[in-house]
């Protein structure tokens, strides 16, 4: 997928998102918004994944760890083709396949099933271990919230893969700096958060988590250092791409009313 | 029983070479052996109960049979969500083997003492609960928890269980084994209570209550037909087991009981809170819960005089 067209994607998702939260008055937009630019990339240029071959033993292995972001990953998959697009106005609808929380039941396209934090990138040091002692070539990609790092079992397996030596795992730290209660800085303070990953052996990049160039650049092979697991720690606004909803903690839980979701999707140039 | 386990486990891994072993540092002079055969599907994680099932459901996502070893409570609850989560909801095999049930840790203490854990597998959705009740079936359910699809939890005593099988029974997943025929009372134990219990049904036998043992180490699936047959066939069912009061092996059958509608009188043998936060060596302890020889046959006697 070439730049403009994973830009076309990132706004994309954001469209669809905000239509399924508004639809079913769900909670995390917020959180959605501010990793859409990511998971264009991900899902657009980085991943070896095949929406017809999900099953493909080597395809790379994307775990969404911070599970209540699960609007933008269901409207990703369905906007690769894994599974119909129709599949999204159902979304957290009475018997829906589609729920709050990322699920792989019935799901094409999902490795696992997250919605408690702090589980996911234990699995993914499972998954790239696999691969390094059976010599299979796929990569892991793990996407962490801020809040998530308060886990103590993320911790345990951030110990974990440096020792094991897990250079095919990617750690993503979505960083927009605001959890459930308040902002990191004042619920429980990460910083200095790379010095933290780098003294437990960890590559680190600290990008801008919306500038697209370093998003490509940070996921890709050549960022990896041979022995080492990489962190990217992206820097992102909560709620990025609708005026009215960034930075704002009221919409980690709050849903567009009508008036709300034809101005946020005016701002992304899309009509209702 | 865990050196069963541990040998057991090294000749399953010898024709599947899906199988690994998973523990969280624990299993010194005993895990060797699999270590040292097979490094490569052999990890230690440390001290970290969450990423040892964490890591384990990533390997089993991956196509292999993980066996996840740790003692006591530790492989139950600090990481019972991950067990819910990723382990259960994914339907992965996942093996998880706590060696130390009950009250085999008995002198380190109410930390390790494993009452609540067939109460807490039991409830989890999709998990087979296995609980050997000697060396022999602990060989056995070993190997057949590889072949068995799914979550499962092992529960295995520690060390030095006297053998009760002389000759291997035919062991299948959710079948009881009858290790003693009877016509009287049929005594159920499960794990390790199967030799105090045989004993039991010596003692009840001097006393002309002829008794029989059956051996449910599978826990869940329950043996439906074995507990209907006794009720049926034998006049008092008695359930044992080394666990707390709520949960486990007497909870299972007392259901079992009801919804089939079986009239049978019925007794569990099992720990009060007070017997679980006690200090004392295994036959102390269980001496004082009233899970000695003498003194499930005494209860037994006491009940049939009424």
């Amino acid at each position: 997928m070439n730049d403009s067209s994973l830009k076309e994607l990132g706004k994309t998702i954001r469209a669809l998102t905000l239509r399924m939260v508004h639809k079913s008055r769900a909670s995390h937009v917020g959180t959605c918004l501010s990793m859409a630019d990511i998971l264009a990339v991900l899902y657009g240029r980085v991943l070896k994944v095949d929406p017809a071959r999900t099953d493909w033993p080597e395809r790379d292995r994307f775990i969404m760890s911070k599970g209540h972001g699960a609007a933008i990953v269901y409207a990703v998959l369905a906007a690769r083709g894994f599974f119909p697009s129709a599949w999204l106005e159902t979304y957290c609808e009475d018997g829906a396949r589609l729920g709050g929380h990322v699920t792989h039941k019935g799901v094409p396209g999902v490795e696992a099933s997250t919605g408690s934090l702090g589980h996911g990138l234990a699995i993914g040091c499972g998954m790239a271990l696999a691969a390094r002692r059976g010599g299979e070539p796929f990569r892991v990609f793990v996407m962490l919230s801020d809040g998530e790092l308060d886990e103590g079992s993320t911790w345990e397996a951030i110990l974990f893969a440096p020792h094991h030596g897990l250079d095919n795992l990617i750690a993503i730290v979505d960083y927009n700096k605001i959890q459930s209660f308040g902002s990191v800085r004042e619920v429980l303070n990460l910083e200095p958060l790379a010095d933290k990953w780098r003294a437990f052996g960890w590559t680190v990049r600290e990008i801008d988590g919306h500038d697209y160039d370093q998003i490509i650049d940070a996921l890709s092979q050549e960022s990896v250092e041979a022995g080492k697991p990489t962190v990217v720690i992206a820097h992102t606004v909560k709620g990025k791409g609708v005026s009215f909803m960034e930075n704002q903690l009221a919409w980690h839980y709050k849903s567009p009313d009508d008036e709300q979701l034809t101005e946020a999707l005016a701002e992304l140039g899309e009509a209702r | 029983m865990r050196t069963a386990f541990i040998e057991a486990l090294v000749e399953a891994a010898e024709v599947d070479e899906r199988i690994w072993l998973l523990t969280g540092d624990l299993g010194y002079s005993v895990l060797e052996r699999f270590a040292q055969k097979f490094p490569k599907r052999f990890l230690n994680v440390g001290v970290a109960e969450q990423n040892l099932i964490g890591v384990a459901s990533g390997l089993a996502m991956s196509g292999r049979i993980v066996y996840a070893y740790s003692i006591a409570n530790f492989p139950v609850m600090r990481c019972l969500e991950q067990i819910r989560n990723d382990v259960c909801y994914h339907n992965l095999n996942v093996k998880i083997v706590a060696v130390g049930g009950g009250f085999a840790y008995g002198p380190a203490g109410y930390t390790h003492h494993a009452l609540e854990d067939l109460a807490v597998m039991r409830s989890l959705p999709g998990m087979t609960v296995i609980a050997p009740g000697d060396p022999v079936e602990a060989r056995q359910a070993t190997k057949a928890v590889a072949e068995w699809p799914g979550p499962c939890y092992l529960r295995l005593g520690k060390a030095g269980e006297p053998i009760v099988h002389l000759t291997p029974p035919h062991f299948r997943i959710g079948k009881g084994l009858v290790a003693r025929d009877g016509s009287d009372v049929t005594l159920i134990s499960t794990g390790g209570m199967l030799k105090n219990t045989l004993e039991a049904a010596e003692l009840l036998s001097a006393q002309k209550i002829s008794a029989r043992v059956l051996s449910m180490h599978t826990l869940k699936p329950l043996d439906v037909q074995a507990v209907s047959d006794a009720a049926r066939s034998t006049r008092l069912l008695c359930a044992i087991e080394e666990h707390g009061e709520i949960g486990g092996l007497s909870d299972a059958i007392a259901r079992c009981l009801a919804e089939q509608s079986l009239k049978c009188a019925f007794l569990a043998f099992n720990i009060s809170v007070e017997a679980g936060s006690m200090i004392g060596s295994q036959s102390y302890l269980l001496d004082r819960a009233g899970l000695s020889a003498e003194g499930i046959s005494q209860r037994i006697v006491e009940i049939l005089k009424r």
